[in-house]
């Protein structure tokens, strides 16, 4: 009985890094959890919706036909293609007070939702990150940076986003950074207890006794521990990036009204509403389900990954 | 207790005044000239001028902050450029329909979704428990205006018992108040009951475990006194913060609900002031519901103490 391979593997990297092996057996874990399959493959759906709308039967989302405003779902209609020969054109989802294809610019618009959800989840983790991992480690930073986070904390995050907005051109990437920006506060937060937390760990200790330089400490023996509850949070992010932005176009303060977006497409029928009312109710139930899959997704990541997060919320 | 309250009055200070100071540069950090902001795309030099120095922006910029705060200070919240009316004049117009709104929310989803919670906590991993922890996901991912829409659609279009849109004020009589109100507090409602309902569920699941509700099980008392005099009292101290913090989605889903009903509250006046880049009324108004949520959660703090008397400050 030389070869006891069971015996042996779970001690090796048990010595060697905790914190990775954990992490492994949680994305493993993860990937079995039904929210998170059922949350993931509604992300891709809407991905894939998104990324092959122009072969999915769309016309030109942007173009208004004055000829074809306001019509059910399922009406049809004449227009002319770049050669100037007439087509028929069916309205599957009906029109919009422009004569836009409301179903077109409901595929369209999954890609800019699902761009914003995820440009401002990465922006904001990343810089939260950074300033949180900063804040919590060097004590003298530490009240500075969190009065600042208070504050910012203290005005309520749409409220905040929609005064960002104010202030630059309107357009996407005015969107994203009024979106990233409130979300910050919250990330620092979470990494710096992360952080202080991590700190009285004896490795921790040991690294710092053995003279270890600091920024390769919080890269190797405290950035790890920040990971699981980064992407759960992440997520969560995405979530409520992608509300806000419908918020804010549906408002008529986001992006551009031409620009096809969930918001846009709803705010152009909300004036035809009681007639139409297809203009609300498809890209509506489009919007609910994909944040609905990114919220499942973020429960079952954070039941699977951060356990510990799970108890606390 | 008195002393505690004079602390954490001044407590609040160094976060109002990053708030502040925040709302200040807004206007100041523009990438481009405030002043020409405001005037507009078709100003001449001269008017461009006039704002230049009606605003103080010629000042050094730290004159510019204290003259703006002791201003601020003194009840003086400026002049509209939108609106022609002092700011002042405009918050006191327009607060009646938000507080009324806000307060009818805050009751409904106390009254609905606490004891909603604490079903869902005693019948944990039933059928009960899953529709509202459905629910409480659901809360989370469906935008206030595809609600509000939605219940427009069926309570006040198809239905008719409802109003579709529009305020009575107060003094035109309670009824038509309070029926104008009701399909507003319900969507509003909406995701602070999904956000309160999860925190009692958690909340209480962890004291339904201890050794008191068995002794008060044990001794023979009622089921219904057992939860709600003997549990609920123990679980109150999470439940009452996650009231006071949800006040700052309350803040935002009054944006975007009084935009849906046309009603002409603080939220809407919020909206056409961003349109109109009508930026004092934009920096009041944060200020305003900035200090709104601060102040409140100082109060869930103070409430702490008599819901828990072991909690002495």
């Amino acid at each position: 009985m030389s070869a006891e391979p069971n015996v042996i593997i779970p001690v090796a990297p048990l010595a060697v890094a905790p914190a990775a092996r954990r992490q492994q057996s949680g994305l493993a874990r993860a990937f079995r959890n039904p929210s998170v399959i059922i949350g993931g493959l509604v992300i891709l759906i809407m991905i894939a919706l998104g990324a092959a709308a122009p072969w999915l039967g769309t016309i030109n989302p942007t173009e208004p036909h004055t000829s074809g405003r306001n019509k059910l779902p399922g009406a049809e209609t004449t227009m002319r293609d770049d050669d100037g020969k007439p087509i028929k054109v069916i309205y599957r989802l009906g029109s919009d007070n422009l004569g836009r294809d409301v179903y077109s610019r409901v595929l369209y618009g999954a890609r800019i939702s699902i761009l914003v959800g995820i440009t401002v989840a990465i922006t904001s983790v990343f810089a939260g990150l950074v300033i949180g991992l900063f804040s919590g480690y060097i004590r003298w930073l530490d009240p500075i940076v969190m009065r600042l986070m208070d504050g910012l904390m203290a005005i309520p995050a749409i409220l905040l986003a929609i005064a960002l907005v104010s202030l630059f051109r309107a357009g996407i990437g005015a969107v994203i950074l009024a979106i990233t920006i409130p979300e910050i506060p919250r990330v620092v937060r979470l990494v710096r207890s992360v952080v202080l937390s991590v700190r009285e760990e004896p490795y921790v200790e040991a690294a710092i006794t053995t003279g270890t330089p600091m920024l390769k400490l919080l890269w190797r023996h405290i950035l790890p521990n920040t990971i699981a509850p980064m992407i759960v949070q992440g997520t969560f992010i995405c979530a409520s990036a992608i509300l806000v932005e419908a918020i804010l176009s549906f408002l008529g303060i986001g992006i551009p009204p031409e620009t096809p977006t969930w918001g846009n497409v709803m705010a152009a029928g909300k004036d035809v509403f009681y007639l139409f009312p297809h203009n609300i109710f498809y890209p509506g139930i489009m919007l609910a389900l994909t944040v609905l899959a990114v919220n499942m997704l973020g429960d079952g990541l954070r039941d699977t990954l951060d356990p510990k997060l799970a108890k606390r919320v | 207790m008195i002393a505690f309250i004079v602390r954490r009055l001044f407590a609040t200070i160094p976060v109002m005044l990053v708030v502040a100071v925040f709302v200040f540069l807004m206007l100041r950090l523009t990438p481009s000239d405030p002043a020409a902001i405001i005037a507009g795309d078709n100003a001449t030099a001269e008017q461009v001028a006039d704002i230049r120095s009606k605003l103080g922006l010629n000042e050094p910029i730290l004159t510019q902050f204290f003259i703006w705060i002791s201003k601020i200070l003194r009840g003086d919240l400026g002049e509209s450029f939108f609106f022609k009316k002092t700011v002042a004049e405009l918050i006191s117009d327009r607060i009646e329909p938000t507080l009324s709104l806000s307060f009818f929310t805050i009751l409904l989803a106390v009254i609905v979704a606490v004891p909603l919670g604490v079903l869902a906590a005693k019948r944990h991993g039933s059928w009960v428990d899953r529709i509202v922890m459905g629910f409480s996901v659901l809360g989370f991912s469906v935008p206030v205006f595809v609600i509000g829409y939605s219940l427009i659609y069926v309570f006040a279009s198809e239905l008719r018992w409802f109003p579709t849109t529009g305020y009575k004020r107060l003094h035109d009589g309670i009824g038509p108040w309070a029926y104008y109100l009701v399909l507003p507090t319900i969507t509003l409602s909406v995701v602070y009951i999904a956000l309160i309902a999860r925190m009692t569920r958690t909340s209480m699941l962890e004291v339904l475990s201890e050794d008191y509700v068995r002794t008060a099980r044990a001794k023979g008392q009622i089921e219904r006194k057992v939860l709600f005099r003997h549990a609920l009292r123990n679980a109150a101290v999470p439940i009452v913060t996650v009231i006071g913090l949800g006040i700052a989605l309350l803040i935002g889903g009054v944006v975007v609900t009084e935009s849906v009903y046309s009603i002409p509250g603080l939220g809407r006046l919020t909206v056409e002031a961003v349109l109109a880049r009508d930026f004092p009324v934009i920096q009041a108004v944060i200020l305003m519901f900035s200090f709104v949520y601060v102040l409140i959660n100082l109060l869930v703090d103070l409430v702490y103490s008599v819901l828990d008397p072991r909690i002495r400050y």
